[in-house]
């Protein structure tokens, strides 16, 4: 089948959904997702980042489909044009549920600790506004506590449920879910219980925003001071392949390793993410390489450094040529056909 | 007088009980029904042209035919009977009079889809009509009207109410199927719709009380005589849950086609406004469809009569014009503040919000919060506008029409009462007991905020 996504066109298989197809094609034209993990069957349609305005449905009827269509939900139909980021239309909606996704966020990036790999801050500094109409009081919560190696901020979150999603696809025995409804809605193991389960730390890598956090890495570095590094060990539950996140020769955090739309490709498990925060417990691969625009690129050490060269030395001493023009220098020629 | 479909047998002293139900020719549709093929039923259902009561009007007829009967799965009826939008509560009146009829229906209908498990999916807060259903269902079993083979038809059909807990949400059909699963309920993601997989996994019908109650008429008289009724593609009748300043609050069976003029103030119907003050505004069909200001109630954009029909409702587009909706017609006069009238609406959806998707879950709240700030009189001037930008960005980018719902009556506020806002704003000194527009009615101060001209 073949679907045009501003104007690009892909070869896609029947039941590819249209954000699937325009990862395919890659580039600005991929829309945001907040919600949808490619990993967790069932996930999306629930941000609504995604919107993208489907201007053909399919080459047997061809007619546009009258409301913006979640992406990641959306199945590709033989023909199908879709704009995304060319779309005026789309654009709006896209900044206008950035707003409502940042009205009641707490926005305490400076002290927490998703600050640098958080989607919410590529989504907003794409879509987002610097100012805000919004003059109410932020909804709150309650802060709780559920174990001692997840942390819950409940005011960050953008209730994806992705989670949750994770939580019945790997783990044995869902404990924590979605209480009450509305703005009010908040992920909350209800009688404040432990989440604790051998996956359950695979909750942090899930989380586009810093609502769930490590704890075993909490306040410890903003992102972008560590050095992430590709490694492995030999883990009789999970891969055990990961990311270490290094300060100096200290291993600070583990976590999966993500790709360039921030899923990991590969769950792991909570001894590898907790417990193994030795550098003799892994196996170092090698600097680990981030593709996506993030700001733990700002401190990219695998970026090639040109090498800076000083050319003062060797003219230091007859002057810069304007200069030696004003003064007219008439011992120094200016040119050297002058003589 | 009008003619009575559903409301016919409604006054027939003890009706309730299946003996006397059955003496005023109740179940008879399910025995003529059960020696027609099911498709003929359909058919009938078809040529009836009955759309859709529970808001949406959409044919039911069509929706039954969208269901897969080829996949071989169990297909399953679910009556919607979670009647929670504010204003209407004609489902309640039904089920609360004729229970009997809403069974019959059922059977009927779930013989026409071929299902053999069906649900009636009642609000939470309708325990006592719960009760009235559970008992005439044990008497429709003792009679042979439910249970396996049917009056000997080899039919079987088991039927069963289900309470819920108190959740608007759970009236949007995927909601309600999620939540009949016993999850939490939370509407699905459209496609598949719920006639190719719906109550677990399998093809499911999902209509509303009064839809279904139609449909043993339709089958005794035939669609064309059910066609007759009404008007153009509005056919046969509607109850309408009327409220507000009027001398007859009640539930009204119409013809569809009567003028909303007669409806308002004939005695049959309303009986016309509770006293000597004029009407202001109409909400035709539930909170949540476009509330329409008194120079359109009567007569609409185009000069013509505005009649009791879905297309002379929605005339205009929303302009203009309105839904007729589940029928709960809301009438108020000149006492009433639209701003108050419009918290209160964006209030309920605040609250009935599931909270799956960010522009519902965030947006209406931040319209409720800045409806009280102006209503309490701490409103901006750019407020106004502020709440026509929300509205716009909430409206069609959600998962299921709760957010459509929720953005519909403050657009329609506001294109239609822009200066009862301004005047919120302006003034809220005057606002500020509360009891503004009951003494002195906004016609006598509009002057204060109307453009002025030289």
């Amino acid at each position: 089948m073949k679907v045009t996504i501003d104007g690009q066109s892909v070869e896609v298989e029947p039941g590819t959904t249209i954000l699937q197809a325009a990862r395919m094609i890659g580039g600005d034209l991929v829309p945001p997702a907040m919600c949808y993990y490619s990993k967790l069957k069932g996930s999306g349609g629930k941000c609504r980042c995604c919107l993208v305005e489907v201007s053909k449905g399919s080459e047997a009827d061809p007619r546009p489909m009258p409301k913006l269509m979640a992406s990641c939900v959306t199945g590709c139909m033989d023909g199908m044009e879709v704009n995304s980021k060319n779309s005026e239309r789309v654009t709006e909606a896209r900044k206008s549920v950035t707003e409502f996704l940042l009205i009641n966020h707490p926005l305490d990036c400076p002290v927490c600790d998703q600050a640098g790999e958080c989607s919410l801050q590529d989504l907003s500094f794409e879509h987002g506004k610097s100012e805000t109409r919004f003059i109410e009081e932020k909804r709150t919560f309650e802060p709780e506590n559920i174990g001692d190696k997840i942390q819950l901020h409940m005011n960050r979150c953008i209730l994806c449920q992705r989670c949750t999603t994770l939580a019945d696809q790997l783990t044995d025995k869902r404990v924590h879910g979605v209480l009450n409804r509305g703005d009010h809605a908040q992920i909350s193991t209800c009688v404040s219980a432990a989440i604790d389960n051998e996956f359950s730390g695979n909750m942090i890598d899930v989380c586009p925003v810093g609502a769930l956090t490590d704890k075993t890495f909490r306040f410890k570095s903003r992102v972008w001071f560590n050095k992430p590094f590709n490694a492995h060990r030999d883990c009789d539950k999970c891969c055990g392949k990961t990311t270490v996140w290094m300060f100096g020769n200290e291993i600070q955090r583990v976590t999966g390793r993500k790709d360039q739309y921030g899923e990991v490709e590969e769950f792991i498990c909570n001894t590898c993410r907790f417990d193994k925060k030795e550098v003799s417990d892994w196996t170092i691969e090698g600097p680990r390489k981030f593709e996506k625009d993030s700001v733990i690129n700002q401190n990219n050490y695998v970026r090639p450094l040109e090498k800076v060269v000083i050319e003062t030395e060797k003219n230091i001493l007859l002057g810069r040529d304007i200069d030696r023009k004003k003064i007219s220098m008439t011992g120094v020629p200016l040119k050297n056909t002058d003589n | 007088m009008g003619r009575k479909i559903l409301l016919d047998k409604a006054n027939i002293p003890g009706i309730k009980t299946y003996e006397v139900y059955r003496e005023n020719g109740g179940y008879k549709s399910v025995e003529k029904a059960l020696t027609m093929q099911p498709d003929d039923i359909t058919e009938e259902v078809k040529t009836s042209g009955l759309r859709g009561r529970g808001g949406a009007g959409f044919p039911v007829g069509m929706k039954w035919s969208f269901i897969d009967k080829k996949s071989g799965k169990p297909r399953h009826l679910v009556c919607n009977a979670d009647e929670s939008e504010p204003g209407t509560f004609k489902d309640r009146y039904l089920m609360e009079y004729i229970p009997h009829l809403l069974i019959e229906g059922m059977i009927t209908s779930s013989y026409a889809l071929g299902c053999n498990l069906s649900y009636i999916y009642i609000r939470g807060e309708y325990m006592w009509v719960f009760k009235i259903l559970e008992k005439a269902i044990k008497e429709a079993y003792a009679n042979g009207w439910l249970g396996k083979n049917i009056k000997g038809s080899g039919y079987d059909l088991d039927l069963y109410v289900h309470v819920g807990a108190g959740a608007y949400i759970c009236g949007e059909e995927t909601a309600l199927i999620e939540s009949l699963e016993g999850k939490r309920g939370n509407p699905r993601i459209k496609p598949p719709f719920p006639a190719i997989s719906g109550l677990w996994a399998n093809p499911t019908v999902v209509n509303n009380v009064e839809s279904i109650s139609a449909v043993p008429w339709i089958v005794m008289n035939g669609g064309a005589e059910y066609a007759k009724i009404g008007l153009e593609r509005s056919t046969g009748t509607k109850l309408i849950s009327a409220s507000g300043h009027i001398k007859n609050p009640g539930v009204f069976e119409i013809e569809m086609g009567i003028t909303v003029e007669e409806f308002i103030n004939s005695d049959e119907y309303c009986g016309g406004m509770i006293d000597d003050r004029p009407l202001k505004a109409l909400v035709p069909g539930g909170s949540s469809v476009p509330i329409l200001p008194a120079h359109l109630i009567y007569k609409t954009a185009a000069g013509t009569d505005r009649l009791m029909t879905y297309e002379s409702l929605s005339d205009g587009g929303f302009a203009t014009g309105s839904m007729l909706g589940s029928g709960g017609f809301i009438v108020y006069n000149d006492t009433t503040c639209i701003v108050r009238n419009t918290w209160n609406f964006s209030r309920f959806y605040h609250h009935e919000s599931c909270g799956q998707c960010t522009p519902c879950r965030e947006g209406t709240g931040w319209l409720e919060k800045i409806l009280w700030r102006i209503e309490n009189g701490q409103g901006r001037e750019e407020d106004i506008e502020l709440l026509w930008n929300i509205q716009s960005k909430i409206e069609g980018n959600t998962i299921c029409p709760l957010g459509d719902a929720a953005s519909w009556p403050v657009a329609a506020a506001i294109r239609h009462f822009r200066e009862e806002f301004e005047y919120h704003v302006r003034f809220p000194e005057k606002i500020k007991d509360r009891n503004h527009f009951v003494a002195e009615p906004f016609s006598k101060v509009q002057h204060l905020v109307s453009k002025q001209s030289v």
